[in-house]
């Protein structure tokens, strides 16, 4: 059985344009599914609306055959584009990642998060070390689904090929459901066992002046 | 050969004055100054200026630097202590009306829907009522006297500080790293003791010490008119409304210094704001 | 023959004023030493990974830093030397910026007056012209800022460069949040553009963009550029690059096997390691 269903999803906000219209589609536990398309086709919107960010107008997403809990440490975790809107720019990076509790040893050594890097602010860190404390901090038992939106976009190659590397083997080894989104096709073939296009998942009319 | 200069004025560790150490200076300063005069109205001797017939309408002079009144009566202390009265009900009154800005800012961005649109509403009635006038009525309504003048300064300052404070939850409640902690499965308590209040609360206190010279100048105000303190109490109003008896007799002094104060005061608490905001927002700490 | 040199940069630093928690002022450097040379003809893209220092680039060469930077180096147009004021009087005539962010363009002031600029009724038909290249409705030119969404907006700062007779572009971030063929098409107005004998510095996080349509990449690195190289050795196994930073760069990359070396000794991916001007070595104690 699917441990993800995405059941015939629309959304907007208010009472804009839809952005996303009928998405169906499933996930297995363990699987590495992409979601690879242009701008414009509201892949962000859709990971905010399967991690539960935002509530869809019609259709469900089903997780393990329930709605999600509404509430306590959600089994689905999402990573940003851009770190640095993800990290409290108040707080230092060690109570940033210790949030939700000390992540495992194996993590912050795998990630390379060096311990100097704790009593600093996000904005003496440079994009690739933050992402790292963002992924970092949400690879627990708890979470089974990891969804990685554009996570490595605006990082260098290097920085993308040594998360995404490590992203990859922690979900090979706890058996984490991996929702990789992207634009880029060579990410996706390397990173995914199943690449979904989204302007065929997504049924609207997208005017590409307007965008 | 360089054609850009490159000049490191930074006086890295030195004792210096840089302009971040000026601005806290400044404030300090201001801080000092204010908290001085308040404490010295407080515990003044008041025979310092009770009535003295011996010595009436004095021009200003050394013994007498504001001069004296009609009652013979050292203006100089009298302003002082007038200040003082204005800053503690000031204090007083601004305090009330950040607390209520504050509630019911937090409550119109937490629960929005009707009671945001209620508090919305709150806030353009009383914005669009002359403030003067509202609070006379209020400060009647209450009996008068100081608690009147503080329930009604109270009453009426809070809207523009709600409408900061509204902005500033919404949007940090809707900020990336708020969400997540929800999503890390974070109480609703945490988020608000660790992520809303300390992104608040600056701006708080910004928003509190601009109120006071306006709360203080609205106190003189009703007081001038009547509707405020009683006669007896060493007030900048009352102070003003009496000069206006004797201006045409030539004694300026009355009104000229105790104005003068009254306006020196409440700029420099404008001042104290204004470089705590400079202090506080990142979009300036670097100049 | 060897083309002409466009721009010159020698030894470009930036760095920032700022205040510690102690309220000290102090200094950082974004760019140090920074060298690039831009040929007539030639499109040039600075790669690296956001955030990483690249727009301060651009901002020093179009001399639109804010008041804390401090710069050094020596910076020559055209064989001349490039002075903060004859930079100013380059700027939108000779030398046209395309920003990342619609923060530059005037709130106040219609698009398409500001794409016209100060440059004339013989510019208004090219800016038509220009919306519609870009797939704008002539109506676009009458709104405001504001009411823009950031693809549109994207496009209108793309007109700027599109209307101006330029003889250089500096393209910061251009394409990000463009519908794929207008970026495409885009990146084939630098490539013709280049091709009437203009330099083109495109500034990008997006090195498979550089790779579709630079002559040579620089690879930007904690504020220097590490190596320039030709796109043509970005093909193939990349053995023709020479700093170890830009092979493993190119080794990293999806399609060209995803891999990244690592240290024998502990273990670390090479996205930990210390980079300077001569490789590229791990923290760990072992080269």
């Amino acid at each position: 059985m699917a441990i993800l269903e995405v059941k015939h999803v629309d959304f907007r906000y208010g009472s804009g344009p839809w952005i996303l219209k009928d998405i169906s589609f499933s996930a297995e536990e363990g699987e590495r599914v992409a979601i690879l398309g242009p701008s414009g086709y509201g892949k962000s919107t859709l990971a905010k609306v399967i991690a539960g960010y935002l509530q869809p107008q019609g259709g469900e997403v089903l997780w393990e055959g329930k709605p999600l809990p509404p509430s306590g440490f959600c089994p689905i975790q999402l990573i940003y584009q851009h770190p640095e809107k993800a990290l409290n720019p108040r707080w230092k990076m060690k109570d940033s990642l210790e949030e939700a509790g000390v992540p495992s040893q194996e993590v912050l050594t795998e990630m390379g998060i060096q311990e100097k890097w704790y009593e600093r602010w996000p904005n003496e860190l440079s994009g690739g070390e933050l992402q790292r404390f963002c992924v970092a901090r949400v690879l627990k038992p708890e979470t089974r689904l990891l969804i990685c939106d554009e996570m490595t976009t605006m990082l260098d190659a290097i920085n993308q090929a040594h998360i995404w590397n490590f992203v990859l083997s922690y979900a090979e080894k706890h058996n984490m459901t991996l929702l990789a989104i992207t634009h880029n096709q060579y990410l996706a073939d390397q990173v995914a066992t199943r690449v979904l296009r989204i302007p065929e998942l997504n049924h609207i009319q997208v005017d590409r002046s307007e965008l | 050969m360089a054609d850009i200069k490159y000049d490191k004025t930074g006086n890295c560790g030195s004792f210096g004055l840089n302009r971040r150490r000026e601005i806290l200076l400044i404030i300090l300063s201001g801080v000092v100054f204010l908290s001085g005069v308040c404490l010295w109205g407080l515990l003044m001797d008041p025979s310092l200026y009770a009535p003295d017939y011996e010595a009436r309408r004095l021009a200003p002079s050394l013994s007498h630097l504001f001069g004296t009144d009609s009652l013979g009566r050292d203006m100089f202390y009298r302003t002082v202590c007038g200040l003082s009265t204005s800053i503690q009900i000031g204090l007083l009154s601004a305090l009330i009306s950040s607390v209520i800005a504050l509630v019911l800012g937090s409550m119109s961005a937490v629960f929005g829907g009707r009671v945001d649109t209620a508090v919305g509403f709150m806030v353009d009635l009383c914005m669009g009522v002359p403030h003067l006038i509202l609070l006379i009525l209020i400060s009647i309504a209450v009996g008068g006297g100081a608690a009147g003048v503080i329930t009604g300064v109270a009453v009426t300052h809070w809207p523009n500080l709600t409408r900061v404070i509204r902005a500033e939850v919404l949007q940090i409640r809707s900020a990336q790293y708020v969400q997540i902690a929800r999503k890390l499965g974070k109480s609703n308590w945490h988020i608000a003791a660790k992520h809303i209040v300390p992104h608040v609360f600056p701006q708080y206190l910004v928003g509190l010490i601009l109120l006071f010279p306006h709360a203080i100048l609205h106190e003189a105000a009703i007081t001038f008119l009547g509707y405020g303190l009683p006669l007896d109490t060493p007030a900048v109003g009352v102070i003003l409304a009496e000069s206006m008896k004797h201006l045409a007799a030539g004694m300026w002094w009355l009104a000229f210094f105790p104005g003068l104060a009254l306006l020196f005061m409440t700029q420099l608490f404008d001042i104290v704001g204004d470089y705590l905001k400079i202090l506080i927002d990142p979009h300036s700490a670097r100049q | 023959m060897e083309k002409e040199i466009l721009l010159d940069v020698q030894h470009l630093s930036v760095g920032f004023e700022s205040y510690n928690a102690k309220v000290e002022k102090v200094f950082f450097n974004a760019i140090s030493d920074l060298n690039l040379t831009v040929h007539k003809g030639e499109i040039v893209a600075i790669v690296g990974s956001s955030g990483s220092g690249k727009s301060l680039l651009a901002h020093a060469v179009m001399n639109i830093l804010p008041d804390n930077a401090r710069t050094g180096g020596t910076m020559f147009y055209k064989g001349e030397l490039l002075t903060p004021e004859r930079m100013n009087r380059l700027r939108g005539h000779e030398i046209a910026f395309i920003p990342q962010s619609v923060a530059f363009l005037d709130p106040l002031m219609q698009v398409g007056e500001q794409v016209v600029g100060t440059l004339g009724e013989k510019a208004r038909t090219l800016q038509q012209k220009a919306f519609e290249h870009f797939g704008l409705k002539q109506s676009v030119a009458k709104l405001y800022p504001f009411q823009l969404s950031g693809g549109m907006a994207r496009r209108v700062l793309l007109s700027t460069s599109y209307v101006a007779e330029t003889e250089m572009i500096i393209a910061d971030e251009p394409t990000p949040g463009l519908d794929l063929k207008i970026a495409i098409e885009a990146l084939k107005d630098f490539r013709i553009q280049a091709d009437q004998g203009k330099g083109v510095i495109l500034i990008t996080h997006d090195i498979d963009l550089a790779l579709h349509v630079a002559d040579k990449i620089a690879i930007f690195y904690d504020g220097r550029v590490v190596e320039t190289a030709d796109t043509q050795t970005f093909r193939g196994d990349g053995q023709g690059l020479k700093h170890p930073y830009s092979r493993a760069l190119f080794h990293a990359l999806p399609q060209n096997g995803f891999n990244l070396q690592r240290c024998p000794k502990c273990g670390a991916t090479c996205a930990t390691w210390n980079v300077d001007e001569k490789g590229m070595r791990c923290g760990c104690g072992n080269s």
